[in-house]
């Protein structure tokens, strides 16, 4: 169930676009004005201070409009592997002499270069000397190891109170944060731009296998996480959408740090960044700082958004997991992206499904029907820049099937497409909405969080609040006409774990899917 | 959307340094360090706001906590009494009675009547139960905080549970528990905590499909009856007028009779032997292995040197588990640990490390000789240093909101632990030396206590487990028992081994 409920936490967080009594989105928006600074610099990368002195601490998010759908073909995961290897410092900072780890790190390269070439030799590969390469290519990044002060950079983030220190890579943006005391913040403007302006390949060998070692965690060792990567590369023909976030292994594996440096010089330009910093500081001291590290990032235009446009879905697609696990369903429509015009009134039929024990996936599959512990319906999945899936899922209760769960969920689409919601349904998302907005506004990190991806997504924090005038917009008969045009047969694709039993001891060996 | 990070968030802590024929790492003579240079101005002097304290003559305690950044007014009543207290053969009984206090509601009001009516207020008034616990919240904005109160209070005194909810709370509770052996996990988690305080203890016992089909509506009653007359504590905070707000609350709790705390708990805690366990599970590609022992509670005056040697053991990036076992052998994404504390009870201590299967071993034995290496590789000055940076510079994250402080009070007061808890600890933190960490690590740790589990896919790990020299692999039969239900046979269990 943590799929969903990961699911369930980050739709909030999108809907958090939402929010307060009617009216009250003006004052909002109007006190907001005078605690938000934002400023572009000259090589492009925006800054933007909220003041919100409580306590003496503050948060940052740098929000880099580059995830895991910017992967080049063939390289899946690269946006992530790059996140972690942005924890591994810079020429100043987890070395002990730059110069001489620069050389021993372009010897790791070349080494790495021969290996791969001996090992992905389609014919007549040379096992022996394939060791050989293999040894060398160890040697050289022991050579390098010994200039590298390890885990220098978030040992001086943490010993100076780094709090919460994380990152995440999506597939449409890398973030990456912490909260500190608020005397550490030039402190921190000078770690953060040193890793987006000076970013170097170190140890970035063994953090690929520490990235293989997450994807088998989360992946390959998970019922859920198998079929999740199933769904998507069904759902998908073209759009990368339909690929591994984490990579897929044979690609993962074989990324080297060329590209990932390739990757940065490309995304982790100016003018794709933004840097949002809420808590105790006061913009006016603070922005001269913050302009004079942030500058030394590079500049350059805007890169190109990936351009490859899903085509039209024109027949059902399903996939079926026999597994000794138990049983799970999931279903999902294409859907738009978030600069289409209906975004509210999908988000206002996520609510009305599935919003808590008064939604009607619940009050249907859980409470009534009492088929299932689980029942959401929920969009955008797996993105949300791109046009994403609206996802269904229900997990069922100890002797009810997929097929039930399926059943059920159509029942409750129908009802969408020929009845209107009620008027309390409607107001209801409404009202809500706005509190959502209102509770997150408490928060320094979610607040930073939401107001950089908002001048990213919008290009300008604003939205965050304006959002409200569309949310207020959606009538019964939008959310009629959106699950007329999306919830059809031909738009589906669909998923479940059908349980078998486990395989006798020594039969087929290979976990996992079959 | 799918997200993937750069540490595991939920879980243990991550850390690391060398094989055992290494010692510490030294770091090499290093090249300027322009960070050091950059200056650190005082911090701001922040007295964070206490909550207003007061004691009802029978007993209860409130807590109010003004704040007038959001319109938003919540609270919370803490009830003494949890998991740990239910009978055996209902074990899972707290769990359910969360779920179906709220989701019964009121004489005056279902909880379905209720759901409506909150939800379109976008308020909340949710009840859990935990292992030493049972609580009751509430939220909403301000304008509808006090017929939400009203209702929160009655749903507090008087429940009317309702035997259509209890089974869907055991209907929610029995999936969890025919889920469980999906989940590498958590299975990990739970079969560890068995080793340490044995299978059949009051922190580790599991529901099962029988235990929570003997619960009945009158022992969610029982138990409420059992627990309502214990020392309550209310926490209100947000947006409200003190004054009204103490008279509301002295109005609806003032007349209740005199609180009866719960009888003090008799638990005995023992160390495991040292032994290897493991759980056979053949559609993971990576072992869980789980390192553990006994912790102590937090009372223990050798805490503040156990908190600084567990940042050094596993707390961090520059963490000596992290060092090892994910930065210099890329063995795992996840790996971490330490003794734990808890606040009226000895918790564990646990290490954890994920790896691929096939280095199993390898990892298992790095992460033990860090361990041991607590023991006989000296701790130094700089390893000190840091773990007091790094747990004292971000000790104001304990008290930056009002929540948090809010939270905090209600802790101490719940334990019994003096207000000033925290800054007495933190004052300590301060005082350990090298000395201090020295005599705890030998106190406390001792690797011939230590049981290790490794939840793995057999086949695939080699070499196997008994190149770890602990003696014989004990495997752990993680069946799910299967209720004999009336003429039925009992189900096909699945034998996990």
């Amino acid at each position: 169930m943590s799929t969903f409920h990961r699911i369930a936490r980050i739709a909030a967080c999108v809907l958090a676009g939402a929010m307060v009594y009617a009216g009250i989105e003006a004052q909002d928006l109007k006190s907001f004005e005078q605690k938000i600074t934002t400023k572009v610099l000259p090589n492009g990368l925006t800054i933007l201070i909220c003041e919100r002195p409580e306590a003496p601490v503050f948060s940052y998010t740098t929000f880099v409009d580059a995830g895991d759908v910017d992967d080049p073909s063939g390289e899946s995961g690269l946006a992530h592997m790059f996140e972690h290897l942005a924890f591994k410092g810079t020429t100043e900072i987890g070395t002990s002499n730059w110069p001489a780890e620069k050389v021993a790190l372009e010897k790791v390269e070349e080494a790495n270069q021969a290996y791969e070439a001996e090992y992905l030799k389609p014919v007549g590969r040379d096992e022996a000397k394939l060791a050989d390469l293999k040894k060398k290519f160890q040697e050289a990044q022991d050579e390098a190891h010994k200039y590298v002060v390890p885990n220098q950079f978030t040992e001086v983030a943490e010993r100076n109170g780094a709090h919460e220190l994380n990152a995440e890579t999506s597939l449409d943006e890398t973030m990456y944060f912490w909260s500190m005391p608020e005397n550490r913040l030039e402190l921190w403007a000078w770690l953060e731009s040193s890793r987006l302006a000076d970013v170097v390949p170190r140890e970035f060998y063994k953090e690929r296998n520490v990235v293989l070692e997450e994807r088998r965690m989360r992946t390959d060792s998970n019922p859920e996480g198998r079929l999740f990567e199933q769904f998507v590369a069904t759902a998908y023909v073209a759009h990368p959408y339909g690929r591994s976030g984490v990579g897929w292994p044979s690609e993962v594996s074989q990324i080297n740090a060329t590209e990932a440096m390739e990757f940065h010089k490309k995304y982790y330009v100016g003018s794709n960044v933004v840097v949002a910093v809420v808590g105790d500081v006061k913009a006016a001291e603070t922005m001269p700082i913050l302009e004079k590290y942030f500058g030394r990032v590079p500049g350059g235009p805007k890169p190109e958004e990936m351009t490859t446009v899903e085509p039209k879905q024109f027949a059902e697609k399903t996939v079926a997991l026999h597994e000794a696990t138990q049983p799970i369903y999931i279903e999902g429509y294409h859907r738009p992206s978030y600069r289409d015009p209906d975004d509210a009134v999908y988000d206002a039929i996520s609510d009305i499904l599935s919003n808590g024990r008064v939604s009607r996936l619940y009050r249907s599959l859980v409470r009534d029907q009492q088929i299932a512990a689980v029942a959401v319906g929920e969009s955008p999945f797996p993105g949300g820049k791109y046009p994403g899936l609206f996802l269904f899922g229900a997990v069922p209760l100890p002797g009810h099937t997929p097929a039930q769960m399926r059943d059920s969920i159509h029942k409750e689409i129908d009802k969408l497409k020929t009845s209107d919601v009620t008027d309390d349904e409607l107001q209801m998302y409404k009202t809500r909405t706005r509190a959502d907005l209102l509770r997150g506004l408490a928060d320094n990190q979610g607040l930073a969080s939401a107001l950089a991806e908002y001048q990213t997504r919008y290009g300008d924090w604003r939205e965050l609040f304006r959002q409200l005038d569309r949310v207020d917009k959606v009538t019964k008969a939008d959310i009629r006409r959106v699950a007329n045009k999306v919830f059809v047969d031909t738009n589906r694709t669909a998923a479940w774990i059908e349980t078998v039993p486990p395989p006798a001891p020594a039969a087929g060996k290979n976990g996992g899917t079959r | 959307m799918t997200r993937f990070t750069l540490k595991r968030v939920a879980g243990v802590v991550l850390a690391g340094t060398a094989f055992i024929a290494i010692g510490p790492i030294s770091a090499p003579a290093q090249q300027e360090k322009p960070w050091e240079k950059i200056p650190i101005p005082p911090l701001r002097e922040f007295k964070p706001q206490q909550p207003k304290r007061i004691e009802l003559k029978n007993g209860i305690v409130l807590f109010l906590q003004e704040d007038h950044e959001l319109p938003f007014v919540s609270g919370s009543v803490l009830i003494p009494g949890g998991s740990r207290d239910e009978p055996a053969a209902k074990t899972g009984l707290v769990e359910l009675y969360g779920q179906a206090w709220r989701t019964s509601g009121t004489a005056k009001m279902s909880g379905d009547a209720m759901d409506d009516l909150l939800e379109s207020k976008a308020a909340h008034i949710e009840t859990g139960g935990g292992e030493g616990s049972t609580s009751l919240g509430w939220d909403s904005l301000k304008g509808d905080a006090d017929q939400v109160f009203s209702l929160a209070v009655d749903l507090l005194l008087h429940p009317k549970f309702n035997p259509e909810k209890l089974q869907l709370a055991q209907q929610q509770s029995a999936t969890s528990i025919v889920r469980r052996n999906d989940d590498e996990a958590g299975i990990a988690a739970h079969e560890a905590a068995k080793l340490v305080y044995g299978p059949d203890s009051p922190y580790t016992r599991q529901p099962e499909l029988a235990t929570i089909g003997a619960v009945t509506v009158a022992d969610l009653e029982a138990w409420h009856d059992r627990t309502i007359g214990g020392k309550l504590i209310v926490g209100v905070s947000g947006d409200f007028d003190p004054a009204a707000m103490e008279a509301r609350l002295r109005a609806a709790f003032e007349s209740l009779p005199p609180v009866k705390p719960l009888p003090p708990r008799k638990d005995s805690f023992q160390a495991p032997k040292q032994a290897i366990y493991f759980i056979n599970k053949e559609d993971v590609n990576q072992s869980n292995v789980q390192i553990v022992g006994l912790g102590t509670d937090r009372r223990n005056p050798d805490v503040p040197a156990l908190a600084l040697m567990n940042d050094i053991l596993g707390g961090g990036f520059a963490s000596r588990l992290f060092q090892k076992v994910r930065t210099e052998l890329g063995l795992a994404y996840a790996v971490g640990g330490g003794l734990g504390f808890s606040y009226d009870h000895p918790a564990m201590f646990q290490v954890e490390v994920l790896t691929q299967s096939s280095s199993t071993v390898e990892a298992t034995k790095a992460a033990l000789a860090e361990i041991a290496g607590l023991t006989d590789r000296p701790f130094t000055e700089e390893e000190l240093k840091r773990a007091q940076d790094n747990i004292l510079n971000s000790f104001l994250f304990r008290y930056d909101t009002r929540d948090k402080v809010l939270a905090e009070s209600e802790r101490l007061e719940f334990y019994g632990y003096p207000p000033n808890y925290l800054e007495t600890y933190e004052a300590a933190l301060k005082k350990v030396t090298l000395a201090d960490l020295g005599a705890a690590a030998k106190k406390y740790i001792h690797p011939n206590q230590l049981a290790v589990l490794v939840v793995g896919n057999q086949p695939e790990i080699k070499p196997g487990l008994d190149a770890l020299n602990l003696g014989p692999v004990h495997p752990v039969d993680i069946t799910i028992p299967q209720p004999q239900g009336p003429g039925g046979t009992p189900g096909a269990a699945e034998k996990e081994q």
